[in-house]
């Protein structure tokens, strides 16, 4: 093998998911929609026609105007406006860009904490291994989004609507990543367990390397892959758990709106006709978690292999 | 009739990379009773071989040519309804490592009597009767309390006591043994010998046994044949072939038998290994490795010719006897 | 086998002690927060002298016999207050759970077998879909579709339920009762069936490559025999683990589904209590629904290393 002298990162990110992404093309697509949906967040400021934080630009007597193919619409408004007249593409670019923000900071918080707890598991090993596994299979029995619904509605009742509201992403983002650690650190931690015992961590101990450098340097690299497809499920999961929360009135305010509030405020008006308020971002929110599903899936089924030696 | 004919079988392994032949062009015969030895290296495709006797492939291996006549019934043609009436019934597998043969889930009990309802009409009385009778001739102590055992409560051995118990459940004409000891330790590795060779030879049962150990098929089988990249090499009287054999590869594996070399000298080994299926050399595929090897053996393939009492499949062969009894 | 019972019960006691101690936290918090509010902080700071610890046992004693305080919005004890919604969310929760049961088995292990066929390939599509689509959605969706634009099926409440003992009152006697659990049920459903049939499909893989069941072949087995004991018994094992992990995953998405359909059972009441700032409802809630919890997952352990023989309990003891 021509590669195999590369270093583990470097064999990670030449690896053959750029061939393999031309013969399949769903993954494909899922990956340009997602990129152009990642582009639309990162620009909404430019891209969004109006500034739905700024209470001048917004005139109740333009609301539940309905998209642009509907009867009734406002050209100005492409997508239509929602119950308060803000304008529904604006608001839902800045949701998108909410539940984006949220949900790659709470998998950046649960890889931390993770792969650092993963890593101290199953390098230290023990009782603190015990602990630290027997700790992980209880917070999994629980379920991220029942903590983090127990977590942020304590808060908002201990610390006040008010107090909530101001710090909503920053409590979003970490309870999520808070509630999801047991994940990376089971696989990290059977990484180390499996690398441990090889020659070459030994040979780094008798050159007098220490625990850190040994773990960054020979060990993390070879959970990174499984990191890497770990985390892009994990991203859709924490935007469908920030969804749900915001959804509950536990997360985002109305105020500053993400996918979820959105789809939430909508909803009163399911009933009375206006349907693109609720089912406009709930399309987009679909679409988000369903093409970063689809990068997961394919992204487990094409690095797996990797990990099987090549016969003869 | 022979109980078994095996004519011109080719295996195959459908790959990304095109078919690979994983057996080519196997030809041989069992008699009723008969006890048949297949050697060679992990990779020579005697498994494969084994479990092509009972169409029992796993994609993506198929059998692409030839004909597995048992009883004069071709299994290559039978339907899966045609096949189960004679898997585990006519025909029965030893397979190799105990440990993970048995489910985990079902008790012994379980397995044998399910089994046995597979190809007859019994009440569970009568099946566990049968059970337990079998257990008892591969002596297992206390019968009747282990079929309500599971197979992780049994020790490695026991376990392939069970499995040949299982095996002889609905007295077959043949036995199928792929690697029957290798997982075993070796003081238990006698004993299930033992008790093969005796079952077979009370029962009258016909027996191929699948090994990479020489030992092994002098002790139990008749007949024996090399195999070697997929290709048969020689086949012969098991003694005849292990004391005279004529192939050189069947020279190098016997010499490599530690009880061939005098004490404190090197065991001896045949350099290099055997090739990849994916790029088998042109000619004979042994020649990369012979020692004999002449212009021809890089050219074209030999074929199995009779030699003396054996069939052997090498261009040199005559001229290798010769410099043998020159030495 | 005693000792591994002993260590588990011991993990479930800590982990009780541990929610009792921040619903105690949290009540005390508010109980002071509360006592400024009205203006009797005087009257609570005679309390307040009693130490932590004293506190925190009167009130897991309290716990223990049922007294987890009085709901300040319906004047009820707020363990009766739940106990008369539990029934609705229990239902539902069975409901789904029934679903899920009746569908997920035959799909997953179609999918299993058939991995290129057409049906497989739709069924693993829509599952990726069901995934990504969260259960708010799917049931606002559902009382779009049923409920707005074709009218068929009832988008909010219980309907006319049947008293049959105590709180319980059931959906599954009435016509109209079975036709308002109809959509919340399926909503539930909708995203626990794709995770499991992708489980048992993944599972069931898993097994049909492995030995004992070319063992079972080589022996003339009948494929429903392989299929169906021999495979399946061997898949299911991992499922009833995911499953018990599912349960929090599952009570979670109940209080999204009642939230949405109006079901008035413990999700939807504690959304409520929590807009409310119903403190001691808001407390019982959190106890009641960590000892489910824990009861459950306690059960579904011992129960996995019932099943599984393999699973030697002295040694997982260690």
């Amino acid at each position: 093998m021509s590669n195999s002298y590369l270093s583990p990162y470097s064999r990670f990110f030449q690896s053959d998911l750029t061939i393999g992404l031309r013969h399949h093309p769903v993954a494909f697509v899922s990956l340009v929609i997602f990129a152009i949906l990642c582009l639309l967040a990162a620009f909404a400021p430019l891209l969004a026609p109006f500034d739905p934080f700024d209470t001048t630009q917004i005139d109740i007597l333009n609301s539940e105007r309905p998209p642009f193919w509907a009867e009734g619409a406002e050209p100005a408004f492409l997508f239509g406006t929602d119950d308060q007249g803000r304008d529904m593409w604006s608001i839902m670019l800045y949701g998108l860009r909410l539940s984006l923000i949220i949900g790659l900071g709470a998998v950046l918080v649960q890889t931390l904490i993770g792969v650092s707890i993963g890593l101290i598991s199953g390098y230290v090993g023990g009782r603190v291994d015990s602990l630290l596994m027997r700790l992980a299979d209880i917070q999994l029995s629980f379920s991220t989004l029942m903590i983090a619904i127990v977590f942020l509605a304590l808060t908002q009742v201990v610390g006040g609507r008010a107090f909530f509201a101001q710090y909503a992403p920053f409590l979003l983002i970490v309870i999520i990543g808070l509630a999801e650690w047991p994940q990376y650190a089971r696989t990290v931690r059977a990484t180390v367990l499996a690398e441990k015992q090889k020659e070459y961590v030994d040979a780094a101990r008798i050159m007098g390397f220490g625990p850190v450098r040994i773990m960054v340097r020979h060990i993390l690299p070879n959970s990174l892959a499984s990191i890497f497809v770990i985390s892009t499920i994990q991203i859709a999961n924490a935007i469908i758990a920030e969804a749900s929360l915001s959804f509950l009135g536990l997360g985002m305010p109305i105020a500053y709106p993400s996918l979820g509030s959105l789809i939430a405020s909508g909803f009163d008006y399911l009933f009375s006709g206006s349907w693109w308020i609720t089912t406009l971002p709930a399309l987009l929110l679909v679409v988000l978690i369903l093409v970063v599903n689809l990068l997961g899936d394919w992204l487990r089924d094409s690095i797996a292999p990797q990990h099987v030696p090549e016969a003869g | 009739m022979a109980l078994l004919s095996v004519q011109n079988l080719n295996v195959k392994f459908g790959g990304p990379f095109g078919a690979i032949t994983a057996v080519n062009n196997v030809s041989f015969e069992l008699q009723k009773g008969e006890r048949l030895g297949i050697v060679g290296e992990s990779g020579a495709g005697k498994s494969i071989t084994g479990f092509a006797m009972m169409n029992l492939l796993n994609a993506p291996g198929f059998i692409d040519r030839g004909k597995v006549l048992f009883d004069g019934q071709d299994m290559v043609r039978l339907n899966e309804r045609q096949l189960r009436k004679i898997r585990g019934n006519r025909m029965a597998m030893i397979f190799q490592d105990p440990l993970v043969t048995l489910n985990p889930v079902l008790t012994i009990g379980q397995q044998m009597v399910e089994t046995l309802m597979a190809h007859r009409r019994l009440r569970q009385d009568e099946a566990e009767f049968i059970a337990i009778q079998k257990l008892r001739e591969v002596y297992i102590s206390a019968p009747e309390s282990r079929l309500g055992q599971y197979p992780h409560e049994l020790s490695g051995g026991m376990r392939q006591r069970v499995i040949i118990a299982i095996a002889l459940l609905l007295d077959p004409d043949l036995i199928i043994a792929d690697e029957p000891t290798t997982a075993l330790d070796v003081t238990t590795q006698a004993d299930i010998l033992e008790l093969l060779l005796h079952l077979c030879m009370a029962n009258n049962v016909g027996l191929i046994l699948i090994t990479h150990d020489l030992g092994v098929v002098c002790q139990l089988t008749e007949r024996v044949m090399v195999m070697y990249a997929g290709e048969v090499v020689e086949t012969g009287k098991t003694r005849e072939v292990i004391n005279d054999p004529q192939h050189p590869y069947t020279q190098g594996l016997i010499s490599a038998l530690p009880q061939q070399t005098l004490p404190g000298t090197p065991l001896k080994s045949i350099a290099g290994y055997m090739p990849s299926l994916l790029s088998l050399p042109e000619g004979c595929p042994f020649h990369p490795r012979c020692a004999y090897a002449s212009p021809e053996c890089t050219r074209e393939r030999p074929s199995l010719v009779q030699y003396r009492d054996a069939s052997v499949a090498c261009h040199e062969v005559n001229r290798l006897h010769q410099e043998t009894l020159v030495e | 086998m005693i000792i591994y019972l002993a260590k588990r019960f011991i993990q479930a006691l800590l982990v009780l002690a541990v929610i009792s101690l921040i619903g105690f936290t949290v009540q005390d918090n508010l109980a002071f927060q509360q006592g400024l509010n009205a203006g009797s902080a005087a009257a609570y700071n005679v309390e307040t002298d009693a130490g932590f610890l004293t506190k925190y046992f009167q009130f897991v004693s309290g716990a223990i016999q049922g007294d987890l305080g009085t709901s300040s919005f319906f004047k009820e004890p707020a363990l009766t207050v739940i106990l008369k919604k539990m029934p609705a969310t229990l239902e539902l929760i069975f409901a789904a759970a029934v679903l899920v049961g009746i569908f997920s088995v035959p799909l997953g292990i179609f999918t299993a077998l058939y991995p290129h066929h057409t049906i497989s390939r739709l069924i693993l599509s829509v599952s990726v879909l069901g995934l990504s689509v969260p259960v708010f959605v799917t049931s606002i969706l559902l009382i779009y579709l049923f409920s707005v634009t074709w009218n068929i099926l009832p988008s909010f409440g219980r309907g006319d339920v049947v008293p049959i003992v105590g709180y319980w009152e059931t959906n599954f006697a009435s016509w109209d009762g079975l036709k308002h659990i109809v959509l919340p049920a399926f909503a539930l459903a909708s995203v626990m069936l794709p995770l499991f049939v992708r489980l048992i499909r993944a599972e069931m893989r898993q097994v049909l490559k492995s030995e004992y069941v070319k063992y079972a072949r080589a022996r003339g087995l009948s494929p429903w025999r392989i299929y169906f004991v021999h495979a399946l018994k061997n898949t299911l094992l991992p499922v009833v683990t995911v499953g018990g992990v599912q349960i929090g995953t599952l009570v979670a998405y109940t209080i999204l589904a009642e939230t949405v359909f109006q079901w008035p059972g413990m999700g939807f009441m504690f959304l409520e209590a929590v807009n409310r700032g119903d403190a001691p409802l808001i407390v019982a809630y959190l106890m009641v629904v960590g000892a489910i919890f824990v009861v459950l997952n306690t059960i579904v352990d011992v129960l996995y290393s019932a099943i599984n023989p393999t699973v030697n309990l002295a040694r997982m003891a260690a």
